[in-house]
């Protein structure tokens, strides 16, 4: 990292606990403004509670959380204003036109950005007048995308924003994640998917059981570790053989 | 952009295109109430009166009867008498035996049994040459306001408020937090009061055709009165339409899923189906009933409808169905604001 930067988000010691399993174990997590920070694991490694806890969704049991040097306890309403979330699993309004969409999501913002323009930054122009419910599942990600963006965020949370995609709609999706970061905005993604997280992310933490079991650039952590055994797949190591290396099991093992 | 609205506006936009955009939605509002009083407008239509069928078991007797114009007369044997009466052919059969002159047999348990009985007594005394010692003479009542039409109007309007309500409420917004539509609208800047007012309004946009649509059709095709006026009919249906737009809101405010919305709908609105006087009078059930009975909404609304339109009783006099109403829809509200699941 270059100079250092003011922190976009900072966590400490985040626990959250549901009925039947602790979700966030003891999380300390730092973004700084204008990076692109990855949350990766498993399903159920506690990735959408953390990533909930930060956009003001869900309440921790104890921890801190710091968002753009506020807390959602005292400036809500203030913070919701600076931030875009993409939530996993979320779904539109079937029946709205894509420009109805981004109109509503615009209104609720003091600021932001036209429709239209929202509508060129994610390339569904052509599909404006098109109703949600008939858009594909990369055209419905990424007018997902250009409502979080809508309100012109300092801060972008997207949860697994390609979860479920093809290979060519995921491939759009990056292309707009970089857009995202070279327009300066900070970014807090998760995904599990080593591809994405060494594309996208300047650093990444792996969750593992609502703990970080290691953070870094993604070139630092695959340095950290013995080159892969066997079979070679490439001479460096990868994110998928980090996580490997530290739990003997594979990402996306259940 | 300059033109940008108030996010109440689009929120309430969002309601009016998902209900444009549904055509089952617009049949069940607005086709549905019109073909339901056109079918009992037929089905309960004010002709002449009836003629009950009777059976007579020999000639002479048939024609004492027929001198009876309320009486419908087949002339049959005993065993085919008897066999008519059991199936409810006929609600009466006058025999000749050797006790009496006369014996007539029917079910004092069915009323038109029971008219025919004194139709044929009637008849048959009076060709025996009775005289009446006293004059009575018939004054028949088939004014508008008094038929079953009449009756039936304010009920399917209430109904109609209610059953709009209660759906038209329900299903979007335990489909959007099903979606997690409702999660991510609470992720923007949004607020949430928006979010609730835009259903009410929407509620507001639909009342006056929810109201005009049947009334209209009953005083164009029926001359069904509207005794109390227009304003009165509309401060009525607006009290209604937000008790049952909060009570809408309230019954959405937990569940999860479609089934769970639609059990407690029809949890809450089936009784009111039966007990609130929609098809027929609620005076029908017992009296340890009624006190329930008169709680319930939309037996506050069709009562209030029914006084003011048929009778023209007027709003001040009308002030304790209003008041019920009004309490209905502060509970509600304040119910749904505190229950509300946002995510």
């Amino acid at each position: 990292m270059s100079a250092p930067r003011a922190s976009a988000l900072r966590v400490r010691a985040l626990r959250k606990r549901y009925s039947d399993v602790v979700a966030v174990d003891g999380i300390d997590l730092e973004v700084s403004a204008g990076e692109c920070f990855g949350l990766l694991g498993p399903n159920g490694a506690g990735k959408t509670t953390t990533v909930e806890i930060c956009e003001g969704l869900t309440t921790p049991d104890s921890g801190e959380v710091v968002v753009l040097g506020r807390r959602w306890t005292s400036d809500a309403a203030g913070l919701r204003e600076r931030l875009g979330i993409q939530l996993q699993e979320s779904q539109l309004f079937d029946k709205l036109t894509v420009i109805e969409t981004l109109t509503l999501f615009r209104s609720f913002y003091r600021d932001g950005l036209a429709p239209a323009e929202a509508m060129d930054l994610v390339r569904l122009r052509d599909k404006q007048a098109s109703r949600v419910g008939g858009l594909s599942g990369g055209q419905k990600q990424r007018l997902a995308l250009a409502c979080a963006l809508i309100g012109s965020p300092e801060l972008m949370f997207l949860d697994e924003p390609t979860t479920g995609l093809d290979p060519q709609a995921r491939r759009q999706v990056w292309e707009l994640v970089e857009d995202f970061k070279r327009s300066g905005r900070t970014i807090l993604l998760t995904t599990h998917y080593m591809e994405e997280a060494e594309r996208l992310c300047d650093r990444v933490a792996i969750l593992d059981h609502g703990h970080i079991i290691a953070e870094g650039t993604p070139a630092s952590l695959a340095a950290s570790i013995p080159p892969p055994p066997s079979p070679p797949r490439s001479d460096v190591a990868t994110l998928e053989d980090v996580f490997v290396h530290l739990t003997g099991r594979h990402l996306r093992d259940e | 952009m300059s033109s940008r609205r108030h996010p109440l506006v689009e929120l309430t936009l969002v309601r009016v295109r998902e209900f444009s955009r549904e055509p089952e939605a617009i049949f069940w509002a607005l086709i549905f109430p019109i073909l339901l009083s056109i079918g009992l407008g037929i089905a309960f239509r004010s002709g002449p009166a009836e003629a009950i069928a009777v059976g007579a078991t020999s000639p002479a007797l048939a024609g004492a009867l027929r001198g009876h114009p309320g009486l419908a007369v087949e002339l049959m044997s005993v065993d085919a008498g008897r066999h008519a009466l059991e199936t409810g052919a006929i609600a009466l059969l006058v025999e000749s035996s050797d006790g009496a002159a006369v014996v007539y047999r029917f079910d004092d348990t069915n009323p038109s049994g029971r008219t025919a009985r004194l139709l044929a007594d009637d008849a048959i005394q009076r060709g025996a040459g009775r005289a009446d010692p006293v004059r009575g003479q018939d004054q028949l009542i088939r004014e508008p306001g008094s038929r079953y039409i009449d009756f039936l109007i304010p009920g399917l309007v209430g109904l109609g408020i209610m059953s709009d309500s209660l759906w038209g409420l329900g299903f979007p917004i335990v489909e959007a937090r099903r979606r997690k539509l409702t999660k991510l609208l609470t992720a923007t800047p949004m607020r949430r009061e928006h979010y609730l007012a835009s259903f009410v309004l929407w509620r507001m946009i639909l009342l006056p055709v929810e109201v005009v649509v049947p009334i209209g059709f009953g005083v164009l095709a029926f001359g069904v009165p509207m005794r109390g006026g227009i304003v009165s009919i509309a401060v009525i249906a607006v009290l209604s339409g937000w008790a049952f737009a909060a009570l809408g809101l309230s019954l959405a405010a937990r569940p999860r899923t479609i089934e769970a919305i639609a059990g407690l709908v029809n949890i809450v609105q089936v009784p009111m189906w039966v007990l609130s006087g929609v098809f027929f009078s609620s005076q029908r059930f017992p009296a340890w009933l009624q006190p329930f009975i008169h709680v319930l909404p939309l037996t506050a609304t069709i009562d209030a409808l029914r006084a003011n339109m048929l009778r023209g009783v007027g709003l001040g006099a009308l002030w304790p169905a209003l008041t019920n109403l009004s309490i209905w829809t502060v509970v509600c509200f304040v119910l749904a604001l505190r229950l509300f699941r946002w995510r």
